[in-house]
């Protein structure tokens, strides 16, 4: 199979082990970067952005493969594809400048994230005397008294537009980079729900039914569940956060609510459940056979996992303790993390979310037309 | 693996000796794809049906009457009853693979192939308690009495002995002894890549002839078929096979061509190239074509050698520039207008020439043109140790010896003894693994 002149060199290792899985295809039931790789004939950059940010690191082609390392062909795709993805993470960014934070992305997640905290606990510690800053406070705008509404609301605001605003464009650089020389794309609606689905269930984490390769070559969809606790728990936690806006601006209610109310039952349920699914994944990188992982990378996914775990764990420390002196401080810490947490959005591995759900979008794009094309042949 | 689980699950307790280190477990089973099932209506993601007779009458087809029919057939029917059974210790198989669509009746593939199918098996074993070691070769078995009396072996590098009631040799062919090949092919063997697991010494093989044990199978026999000269000697799996002969003209290192490509269909003339790259000079070939015809099977490994001239194809693969431009000009000389059609025998042919491409003969005139160097590949070796319905081991007197059963690749030439039928080595190894599993139990358990 040629191999473009204009890969990079990551792009071009990845070229040279796909061919070698195009000629063997055992693992095609696996999932569907295996049926997407066979969909094209030559592998250019595009190609491999597509097929890198589809493959959702279950590990089980590697452990299935008969050619890992040490054999002379050594492949090693779930190594080579996070390679492939985490560069192309850079590439996607904007402003591209700021691709660069993808280096070293473990410490500029931890250091934002320390910013973001210190600069929240600063902010607070100038805004209130040492006294005030202790005293005990309940009832309806209790946290206000704390951070101004006015502060909280606009920091959070910015933020969140800025973030929206660098990872559409990343979307668009994304789909424009796996649309270019890959295969024909069909349909609109009803691939679009095919893909949600795939999304919301992460049927590619199944290994083709039986379940992936977790820790070792044995069997299991322990990643998978704790990946949902972990997404349905931010969703419930952003679905808190909705509901309270709604709250605050249409009926005229100021936090905080109390625990049996819509935004706290969500939230608690949600962080929870991020907990669980941070503090379950954190524990599998480190127990996994990391031959087939890539070891630069760890520090990015370790950093992103422990920041969603602080956010979800000092929002329900901030919960149980938001009646004693330790609100105004604890209440600084958490809206440093979730601050930090979305100013870092479009430049950690979060984004990995946003690039797989549209790949997924391309492939089943991509079966749509070639369904199309068989039943017209 | 088959065996270990289901003498297991018979109540005895199980020791897998293994020669390789963990990753590279399980023999040739890590280089398949699918097991070929008898079946009487869809079952998994077999299509259709697929009859005893029918299977029979396959098998005799590729091995041209060299089997036993008893033996064959229990292997034939037990490939029912195998189903379930994998599936019930966590097997999972798969559509069959693009480009294999001609299997998707009569073979089951394993989801992920061979190697994971046998992580499945592995898992299953250790499950139910079963103990396994790695980095261990069996070295002699003696025999005693009409008994192995125990095993001697080597772990990792140090001398260990083990006795059990009773012993399963499930330790695989000889094809990766080139001693052994060169016994029977002389130094032409040492061009010979091995296609799978580097482990199939034979050691247990010649251990137990040396006792005289009974052997089945031709001694010299060995299913080869010509990969890409590129490969490594051992373990290139299914990947550095290629199937552009048909739609190529095959040269040797004078540049000559030596057989007609387009005798028949690939798949049923493949495993006859091995033997004839075997007989030319170095035990080299090359498969030449052009521009047509690339696309027309299915990619491997290693890029094609590429050249705008046939001259310069020829500087690169390192022949005689003048003889294959001459070889080529007499093939397209000769060759008649027809329609191609890949998929039928066409009447693209040859005519006039001593040595004609009687199918899907085109002429090689449209640059740029394209190289495939050829090696035989040697998949595995036919003889083995004669077993009966038991799968009891038969001493070279006639009479089954009291505990010790074989399954897989040691006695697969009682069945096969010439050809292959896809899927059928696997089918073999399950089936008389559960056979040779029961009856060791039922030894054990007297």
């Amino acid at each position: 199979m040629p191999i473009n002149d204009l890969l990079t060199e990551i792009e071009a290792e990845a070229a040279r082990q796909l061919a070698i899985c195009n000629a063997c295809r055992y693992c095609e039931g696996l999932c569907a970067v295996f049926p997407a790789l066979q969909r094209r004939t030559l592998f250019e950059s595009g190609d491999i952005g597509q097929l890198a940010n589809l493959c959702h690191n279950c590990k089980g082609c590697y452990h299935a493969c008969q050619f890992i390392p040490p054999h002379a062909f050594a492949v090693n795709l779930p190594q080579i594809l996070s390679e492939a993805r985490f560069e192309s993470y850079a590439a996607y960014a904007w402003p591209r400048p700021l691709g660069r934070l993808f280096e070293n992305n473990g410490v500029v997640v931890s250091l934002i994230a320390a910013l973001g905290v210190a600069a929240l606990l600063i902010g607070v510690g100038l805004a209130h005397a040492p006294a005030d800053l202790f005293a005990a406070r309940t009832g309806p705008g209790a946290f206000y008294q704390v951070i101004p509404w006015g502060l909280m609301a606009g920091l959070a605001g910015g933020v969140t537009l800025f973030a929206v605003l660098a990872m559409t464009i990343g979307a668009f650089r994304f789909w424009r980079h796996t649309g270019e020389g890959g295969p024909a794309t069909a349909g609109a609606v009803r691939p679009a729900a095919l893909a949600a689905g795939d999304i919301l269930t992460l049927h590619n984490l199944g290994g083709g039914g039986r379940g992936c390769n977790d820790k070792d070559e044995g069997f299991s969809t322990l990643r998978r569940r704790l990946h949902h606790f972990m997404f349905y728990g931010f969703m419930l936690c952003f679905a808190s956060t909705t509901v309270a806006w709604i709250y605050d601006h249409f009926l005229g209610l100021v936090a905080p609510y109390p625990f049996f109310s819509a935004p706290v039952l969500l939230g608690t349920t949600g962080g929870i459940g991020m907990m669980i699914g941070t503090g379950g994944l954190l524990w599998l990188k480190f127990v996994t056979d990391q031959a087939p992982t890539a070891r630069r990378l760890l520090g990015a996914d370790v950093a992103l996992l422990l920041l969603l775990f602080l956010v979800a764990a000092t929002g329900l420390l901030l919960l149980c303790l938001r009646e004693t002196p330790a609100m105004a401080l604890l209440l600084a810490v958490h809206l440093g993390f979730v601050l930090a947490l979305f100013l870092l959005l479009p430049y950690s591995k979060f984004v990995h979310g946003l690039y797989r759900s549209l790949a997924l979008l391309r492939d089943r794009r991509e079966r749509a037309a070639s369904l199309h094309a068989h039943s017209k042949g | 693996m088959c065996a270990a689980i289901t003498a297991r699950q018979a109540g005895a307790s199980v020791l897998v000796i293994e020669h390789a280190p963990k990753y590279l477990r399980g023999g040739n089973s890590r280089h398949t794809r699918n097991l070929r099932a008898m079946h009487s209506g869809p079952v998994e993601t077999l299509v259709g049906a697929y009859d005893e007779e029918e299977y029979w009458r396959d098998l005799l087809f590729v091995t041209k009457g060299k089997t036993n029919e008893h033996l064959a057939r229990i292997a034939i029917r037990g490939s029912i009853d195998a189903i379930p059974w994998l599936v019930r210790l966590g097997c999972r198989f798969q559509p069959s693979l693009t480009g294999t669509l001609s299997l998707s009746r009569t073979n089951l593939f394993f989801l992920g192939g061979g190697k994971a199918h046998l992580n499945v098996l592995y898992a299953a074993a250790q499950r139910l308690g079963v103990e396994l070691i790695y980095d261990s070769e069996v070295r002699e078995m003696p025999i005693e009495n009409g008994r192995v009396r125990e095993i001697r072996f080597s772990h990792r590098g140090f001398p260990a002995t083990v006795k059990a009631k009773s012993y399963i040799a499930a330790a695989g062919g000889f094809q990766a002894n080139i001693d052994w090949l060169k016994a029977n092919w002389g130094a032409r063997a040492d061009n010979f890549c091995i296609r799978g697991t580097e482990y199939a010494r034979g050691r247990v093989l010649r251990n137990l002839m040396d006792q005289g044990v009974a052997t089945e199978g031709d001694p010299s026999g060995c299913h080869a078929v010509a990969i890409d000269a590129r490969s490594p000697r051992f373990d290139g799996g299914i990947v550095t096979r290629l199937d552009c002969i048909p739609f190529s003209i095959v040269v040797n290192r004078e540049a000559k061509r030596f057989y007609d490509e387009g005798e028949d269909f690939w798949p049923k003339r493949y495993a006859i190239w091995g033997k004839l790259v075997a007989d030319q000079p170095d035990q080299m070939a090359w498969s030449i074509f052009d521009a047509k015809s690339l696309g027309l099977f299915m990619p491997s490994v290693f890029p094609a050698i590429e050249a705008p001239t046939l001259a310069g194809l020829a500087g690169k693969l390192g022949l005689d520039a003048e003889a294959l431009t001459t070889t080529v000009a007499e093939y397209n000389a000769a060759v008649r207008p027809g329609s191609f059609d890949p998929t039928i025998h066409d009447d693209c042919a040859t005519h006039g020439l001593a040595l004609p491409k009687t199918h899907w003969a085109r002429r090689i005139d449209q640059p740029p043109f394209y190289a495939y160097p050829l090696r035989p590949g040697i998949t595995f070796t036919y003889m083995g140790v004669k077993v009966d319905e038991n799968a009891a081991v038969h001493l070279g007197n006639g009479r089954p010896l009291d505990n010790l059963f074989a399954t897989g690749e040691i006695m697969s030439g009682n069945i096969l003894g010439e050809g292959y039928l896809a899927g059928f080595g696997m089918t073999i190894g399950t089936v008389f693994g559960r056979i040779a599993g029961r009856g060791a139990a039922r030894h054990a358990n007297q």
